[in-house]
């Protein structure tokens, strides 16, 4: 039976997945509205595409409950299907095929003709802007233009819900511009977006919702301005000519600033600190300037969600992605 | 690199318009058959021979080294001559043939499994085996082509059916019907196992016992009985058998029911187990 509430397009009670030895999804509760761009923050290994995979039913969860426009994911699982789309975080068309055959294929699938089935792949191919290639194998596809087919062939049948699993990971700019632009679109058109991003400027420019994920579970929940309201009044940074007088500098600004965290930032000669209120910070800089530190940047921000991150989980967003590049 | 450099290309307003028309549609069709779907799958892997031909070459040269080899190296010892052994032979090299084609139905579908494919085509509403159903008959016709060939070169080199073409007819369909529902232990363990090369390994390792120790390539009355024991009772030998039976003209009912059990068994057993773990594949 649908549920009554279907104003929700993703509702997860307690959800749960795990592999192994590993909560993957430690107990997630999502609302999601429809006809919103909704996202899933969250650094490598944060349990967002476990959750995505459970909300497209390509995994059963091992506790808890979610709903899909209303639909149990478990138990009304060819309902969903039938509603939503999935764009997964690798591409997911058939490399030795053209983008149109793969395009056909899917329509074909859908339930279209054979006749159908083409001018529908020839309609998408125009308006992604990939005619140029539609009788290319796509092995021989650009990364943005694999995505922009990935996506395509993801509304051959507009879904009421698309989820997009890190839409923009590995593109480059213009790429990246192009998928925003498309979610953008989708969204005007009245598809309900779900996406996940490590991207915190991505989540920021194009979310409404945003539910900061980290180890399996939702730290928090709102949208991008309530994030950064939740984490103070704003934030400090100091950028130092010379890194060696990062230490020293800390110091100083601890002692005058007294109640605030100081956190040393990935770049070697700066410094961040979230305050609560912003009356010792000229003289904070006053006493910098006693103790010969040459300042090069000194300022006054509103927080961003890198530091709403920062604040709610201890660690920088991007610290830990590099950790996990350099494998050690 | 090009494009990098270009940063400050705008956002295409162009994609937003085209986009709205692409996504306005008027009516949804309605969900295909199951067998609308099965034959989808079974068109792309028809559509994958034409760019990637080298994977024809197990389906052509294969055969033609199999029983040209076995004709000629061990025809005139195990038979007396390579034209009575060919006699004997061809329906059995047939077999062995086909049955190691099927083997790569599971390498394709864990190959699938380790793209993206996969993911997307579990997320759509169709019946859920097509995906499999449809693979398996794209290779049907692969397994039709090494039949022509295998047939056609045993009859250039002098092999005549002395149950005529109807019974090689039946015979080959007979083989495809046994290979249809056996391909569905590959399919298993090409959800099973991590990585393509796995499955190819475990197959073979399953498959050379199984052709082998059968009555392909020599009567079982020469061999001791322990080992004549398990030849009797391995499907292989059940099949070549009833293939046997059929093309010399001289089938047994028996027989012949005896080889659309055993495939009916390898069906009721692995299919259900395949759409199991394709279900739940991680």
């Amino acid at each position: 039976m649908p549920g009554s509430q279907t104003e929700l397009a993703v509702e997860t009670r307690a959800l749960v997945k795990v592999f192994g030895q590993n909560r993957a999804v430690d107990g997630v509760d999502l609302e999601m509205p429809c006809g919103t761009v909704y996202g899933l923050l969250g650094p490598n290994g944060a349990g967002k595409t476990t959750t995505i995979r459970m909300l497209s039913t390509l995994l059963q969860p091992d506790g808890g409950t979610a709903r899909v426009l209303g639909y149990d994911v478990v138990r009304q699982a060819d309902a969903v299907r039938s509603r939503m789309s999935l764009t997964g975080q690798f591409a997911s068309a058939d490399e030795d095929l053209t983008g149109q055959e793969n395009l056909v294929m899917l329509a074909r699938l859908w339930g279209f003709s054979r006749m159908q089935a083409r001018s529908r792949a020839e309609e998408l191919l125009h308006a992604f802007h990939l005619e140029d290639a539609a009788r290319r194998q796509v092995k021989n596809y650009s990364g943005g233009m694999r995505r922009r087919l990935d996506i395509a062939a993801s509304i051959i049948i507009t879904p009421e819900l698309l989820f997009l699993d890190e839409p923009t990971a590995g593109l480059d700019p213009r790429s990246r511009n192009q998928v925003w632009s498309i979610v953008r679109a989708l969204l005007a058109e009245g598809t309900t977006v779900l996406l996940t991003t490590q991207y915190l400027e991505e989540a920021d420019q194009l979310c409404e919702r945003i539910a900061v994920i980290d180890r399996g579970r939702v730290i928090a929940e709102g949208t991008g301005g309530e994030l950064k309201e939740s984490v103070g009044k704003g934030t400090l940074l100091v950028r130092l000519r010379r890194p060696e007088h990062r230490p020293r500098a800390q110091e100083i600004l601890q002692r005058v600033l007294s109640d605030v965290t100081l956190h040393q930032l990935l770049d070697p000669a700066a410094l961040s600190a979230r305050l609560n209120h912003t009356e010792r910070v000229a003289e904070a800089l006053a006493a910098l300037q006693q103790a010969g530190i040459a300042v090069t940047e000194f300022s006054l921000g509103r927080p961003s969600l890198d530091e709403v991150f920062l604040a709610l989980t201890g660690q920088p967003a991007e610290e830990k992605t590099t950790e996990g590049e350099i494998n050690h | 690199m090009i494009e990098t450099r270009q940063t400050t290309v705008p956002v295409p307003q162009d994609i937003q318009e085209d986009l709205q028309s692409a996504l306005f549609l008027s009516t949804r069709p309605p969900r295909p058959s199951p067998l609308a779907s099965s034959m989808v799958f079974g068109w792309r892997a028809l559509l994958k021979i034409k760019y990637v031909p080298e994977q024809m070459f197990d389906v052509t040269i294969f055969p033609v080294m199999f029983t040209l080899m076995f004709t000629y190296l061990f025809g005139g010892a195990l038979a007396g001559s390579t034209s009575d052994y060919l006699q004997f032979l061809l329906p059995g090299i047939l077999v062995q043939t086909v049955v190691f084609l099927t083997v790569y139905t599971g390498f394709g579908l864990n190959t699938d499994i380790t793209k993206g494919i996969f993911d997307r085509v579990r997320t759509l509403p169709i019946w859920r085996p097509s995906a499999l159903v449809g693979a398996l008959l794209g290779d049907a016709m692969r397994y039709t082509i090494a039949s022509i060939i295998v047939i056609g070169l045993g009859l250039l080199l002098g092999y005549r059916p002395p149950g005529g073409p109807a019974g090689v007819l039946l015979a080959v369909l007979l083989m495809l019907t046994f290979a249809f529902s056996m391909s569905w232990i590959w399919t298993m363990l090409g959800l099973i196992l991590r990585t393509p090369n796995s499955v190819m390994g475990v197959s073979m390792t399953i498959l050379f016992p199984l052709t082998f120790a059968s009555n392909i390539f020599v009567d079982p009355q020469t061999m001791p009985p322990w080992l004549a024991s398990f030849v009797d009772v391995n499907p292989i030998t059940i099949l070549v058998t009833a293939m046997r039976g059929l093309i010399n003209g001289n089938a047994a009912g028996s027989e012949i029911l005896l080889a659309l059990l055993v495939s009916g068994g390898f069906l009721a057993i692995f299919a259900p187990l395949t759409m199991h773990f394709y279900h739940h594949k991680k």
